[in-house]
């Protein structure tokens, strides 16, 4: 058998470095994160479906959220900076360095407002008596089951964030290319996905008409 | 020295979208999720509200998978590889929901049979 595409000296791998081909021809860190964004997945159905379990079992689940304009806005922000992140990737594929930082900045401060509107939105609940083991509402699981669900979620877009500003940093010095660039926006997209799950089942199924 | 652009094995995926689809399949996404907000302004019963969100969620995550993610352009094994493997994780996950009905309804296990008695 060859050994194309086994020996990979000349990749910059150790001397007598015998690698086989990444699965599917995807490259290595490519494939890491999308095993990671299945993993991830897994994670927030799991929260999900608890979520859906208890509010199904119980009879006096409360609907605390009166208007959506918050939400909406939350909505609005991230997925245009999922749309900031795919011109932020496709200006590094196309070499423009200077673009491609521009737009990754961008991308993390449509992170920073959506987190911003996030926690303003939880002091509002918590100033009306909403805690992680009670509330004034109805059934006291109300409060553990959002917070942990959007909880979660903010965690993932702070960890984004942060991600977004040293990967873009770090791409701009050089020392990472348009690949990990991508890899990045793979994240971002999935905490996007995320969202329009959490968006209908944990606010606009509890609107309070 | 510059990061190479170049890796040990170039992703079998070419983005080559231009701009305006990315544009067009946001503008879809923002249609899809203004019916979320419609859906749950409309007077629906809430299994009925749940069945029409969940299905915007899953066009909408859809079009964010295979477009802003591009599976679409990844090969064909390893796009199959996410979507069974992925699918087949959450479809699992379904089990609860007959216990969660039974919480709900006390029925049918929750309630003796007629004429027997609980251990």
């Amino acid at each position: 058998m060859s050994d194309a595409g086994l020996t990979m000296e000349a990749h910059g791998h150790p001397p007598g470095m015998v690698v086989g081909l990444p699965p599917f021809t995807v490259p290595a860190k490519k494939m890491a994160m999308w095993l990671f964004i299945i993993a991830d997945a897994a994670t927030f159905a799991a929260c999900l479906v608890v979520y859906g379990f208890l509010r199904n079992g119980s009879a006096d689940w409360p609907r605390p959220f009166h208007s959506i304009t918050n939400v909406a806005l939350m909505t609005l922000i991230l997925l245009t900076s999922s749309l900031t992140m795919l011109f932020g990737v496709r200006a590094a594929k196309a070499g423009d360095k200077a673009l491609a930082f521009r737009w990754t900045m961008i991308t993390a401060l449509g992170g920073v407002l959506f987190a911003l509107l996030h926690i303003r939105e939880w002091l509002g609940l918590i100033g009306e008596g909403m805690t992680l083991f009670h509330n004034p509402w109805g059934n006291a699981l109300f409060g553990s089951s959002f917070f942990a669900i959007t909880g979660l979620h903010l965690t993932h877009v702070a960890g984004g964030v942060i991600a977004l500003v040293v990967v873009g940093l770090r791409y701009k010095g050089g020392r990472f290319n348009a690949s990990d660039l991508e890899i990045t926006g793979l994240y971002w997209h999935f905490v996007d996905l995320v969202w329009m799950f959490v968006v209908p089942f944990v606010y606009l199924l509890n609107l309070g008409h | 020295m510059d990061a190479p652009d170049v890796q040990p094995h170039e992703p079998a995926a070419r983005y080559t979208d231009s701009p305006v689809r990315y544009i067009v399949i946001y503008v879809c996404l923002l249609v899809l999720a203004a019916l979320q907000f419609v859906v749950a302004y409309a007077h629906l019963d809430t299994s009925a509200m749940f069945a029409r969100m969940l299905l915007i969620a899953i066009a909408e995550a859809g079009l964010a998978l295979m477009f802003f993610m591009h599976l679409w352009a990844e090969k064909r094994g390893f796009f199959l590889f996410v979507i069974v493997f992925t699918g087949f994780v959450l479809l699992a996950m379904q089990y609860g929901w007959t216990d969660s009905n039974r919480m709900e309804t006390g029925a049918p296990y929750a309630q003796p049979k007629p004429g027997v008695l609980p251990q």
